[in-house]
């Protein structure tokens, strides 16, 4: 990397968040709301199926973008305003997302234009151009590893040099096209999901957006830091997870590693969870692998559904604020284990003070994510 | 000071011709594309079966990377030493397209699967036994000094030791692949890797 200022090494804060979705608007709505126990995940009878979606009308629409730009740019500028942040000519921008604007397959005539318009890179640049960035955006689209790897990649933009702040956005919608892929995997649950639970029976889908802005200058005496994070694949199936977990394993070792801890520092494990039966087995695997078992470990898919590209950024600022108001919120659909090798998963709302909490996410590709953050 | 990275490899495919290490090695226009990739993996007498599964950012992705590595000894490294830092504008976008088309009968998850950019990365750890870090990104145009950014920061962290990394790009008949294999070793007819020696013609 064309280092900026050798021999830095910054710490890498998040100075600013935001969570946008069914269940709330700013990150204090959603928080309040899991508190309560308020899930976004609902039978909709419309499309008959079990899903956390958003109610357009209630969205303050913005028509000169698609609905997946709109997620973004609300989400991002409730995250500046929420922390008073100004983005400068050092202020680089990460998107992240698996589908985007996908959905306009289904609502738009089919031209070379349209292929344009549904780039990702597209949107990108009309976010770019709407908060008037001066850096050339970057799309992170790796499965649902995307939100986790978008964070990882704008750590590492800091701690070279190579820019003082990074906004991560991450967004995706629920469209015809997303639903009927997962129903041919026949990955849905026809309930609210279950993550490591003996009866659950897939995922559900979600809707949402999510913010962070990294900084390499503290803004708070309580911000919290992006410590480390690693990658790894499976190398095993596309479409099937690893059958021993061992390469998620490696990547929280690695990740554990780079942030200098010890499996007994970890307080709290915010897991991918999606509630298929081969994903919560592999990461259980994983956990054990790794020495983490007995930390409290909760999945947030029972309150989003699985938002995709948002995943990642939704689970990690609820991780980030579960550091700093050491608070753990129960996984919800949790009563018996139903994986071979057990985890520790919450059942109620446990006040603990937490100094590292580690991020895990896997997805399609045999991809593998873990990201520590710490007080 | 982090050490010297090498080119040590590099594939090119472009308007239905293949490149390796600057050589055009093959070449067939008198096909579309489907048959063209098909063409290659025939001419090359690969024997893969889940290459005929795969959509066509897979299989070019697939063959460039055949070819790429075609002396890359892997037990030089272990398997998390090895990954992969991919880009294209499109994303998977052909895919989208095909699999659209196909959900107005049966959507299938054989299809379904390969709408997302990072399969053709998946795809290639399979093939050759490497665990290490995938990144997927979307931009309008090839950035070498993004690329090199990146797998400079991934090999000099000691995150990996080598590389698969660059562009490849499918839609319609509109394809292009831009593969470099980066090692930390020099070995016979390398180039350091820099922005110039990807940005040069495809002679390594």
């Amino acid at each position: 990397m064309i280092v900026k200022n050798p021999g830095l090494n910054p710490d890498v804060f998040i100075v600013g968040d935001n969570i946008l979705s069914p269940i709330g608007k700013t990150t204090d709505e959603n928080l309040s709301a899991l508190k309560h126990g308020i899930s976004g995940v609902k039978k909709n009878d419309e499309i008959n199926i079990v899903a956390s979606l958003f109610e357009w009308n209630k969205i303050d629409i913005d028509k000169s973008y698609t609905k997946f730009e709109n997620l973004l740019i609300l989400s991002i500028t409730n995250a500046i305003k929420q922390s008073g942040f100004n983005i400068d000519d050092q202020t680089a921008l990460i998107i992240s997302s698996t589908k985007g604007n996908i959905s306009l397959l289904e609502t738009e005539e089919h031209t070379k234009d349209l292929n344009k318009r549904i780039a990702l890179h597209s949107s990108a640049k009309l976010v770019t151009d709407h908060f008037g960035f001066k850096t050339q955006p970057i799309v992170v689209s790796n499965a649902c590893i995307s939100g986790v790897l978008a964070i990882l990649t704008g750590m590492r933009w800091i701690k070279s040099g190579q820019y003082e702040n990074v906004i991560v956005s991450g967004a995706d919608v629920v469209s015809e096209f997303v639903l009927s892929g997962f129903k041919s995997f026949q990955a849905l649950s026809d309930t609210v999901c279950r993550p490591f639970d003996k009866d659950r029976t897939g995922l559900n889908l979600g809707e949402g957006a999510a913010t962070v802005i990294l900084s390499k200058n503290k803004k708070n005496e309580n911000d919290v830091k992006v410590s480390s994070g690693a990658i790894s694949n499976d190398a095993n199936h596309i479409s099937g997870p690893s059958r021993t977990g061992e390469e998620l394993a490696f990547a929280i070792k690695k990740a554990l590693l780079d942030a200098g801890i010890t499996a007994h520092d970890v307080g709290y494990i915010s897991a991918h969870g999606t509630a298929t039966n081969y994903n919560d087995e592999m990461e259980a695997n994983a956990i054990n692998l790794a020495g983490l078992q007995k930390v409290p470990l909760n999945s947030l898919k029972g309150y989003y559904g699985h938002t995709l590209g948002a995943a990642g950024l939704i689970e990690s600022v609820i991780a980030i604020h579960a550091i700093k108001d050491g608070v753990i919120l129960p996984s919800p659909g949790f009563t018996e284990n139903g994986v071979t090798h057990p985890v520790n998963v919450t059942t109620e709302i446990l006040n603990t003070p937490i100094k590292h909490a580690l991020k895990t996410a896997s997805g399609f590709g045999g991809c593998n994510a873990a990201m520590i953050f710490s007080k | 000071m982090a050490a010297e990275k090498y080119i040590t490899s590099r594939v090119t495919i472009n308007h239905q011709t293949v490149y390796q290490n600057g050589m055009d090695i093959f070449t067939n226009n008198a096909v579309g594309f489907d048959e063209f990739l098909l063409s290659v993996y025939q001419h090359l007498h690969f024997s893969y079966p889940k290459f005929h599964k795969m959509d066509n950012l897979s299989k070019l992705g697939w063959l460039a990377a055949e070819l790429l590595l075609k002396d890359f000894d892997k037990n030089h490294y272990h398997p998390e030493q090895v990954g992969t830092v991919l880009m294209n504008a499109n994303a998977s976008l052909d895919m989208d397209l095909k699999y659209y088309e196909s959900i107005k009968d049966v959507p299938s998850p054989s299809l379904f699967v390969y709408t997302l950019p990072n399969i053709v990365a998946g795809e290639i750890c399979i093939r050759h036994h490497f665990k290490g870090e995938n990144a997927f990104f979307v931009m309008p145009d090839f950035d070498t000094p993004f690329l090199k950014q990146q797998v400079d920061y991934l090999l000099d962290k000691n995150i990996l030791q080598a590389s698969i990394c660059g562009w490849i790009d499918v839609l319609g008949q509109d394809h292009r692949a831009e593969l470099f294999l980066i090692e930390k070793v020099k070995k016979e007819n390398t180039k350091v890797f820099s922005i110039e020696n990807m940005e040069g013609n495809s002679n390594l």
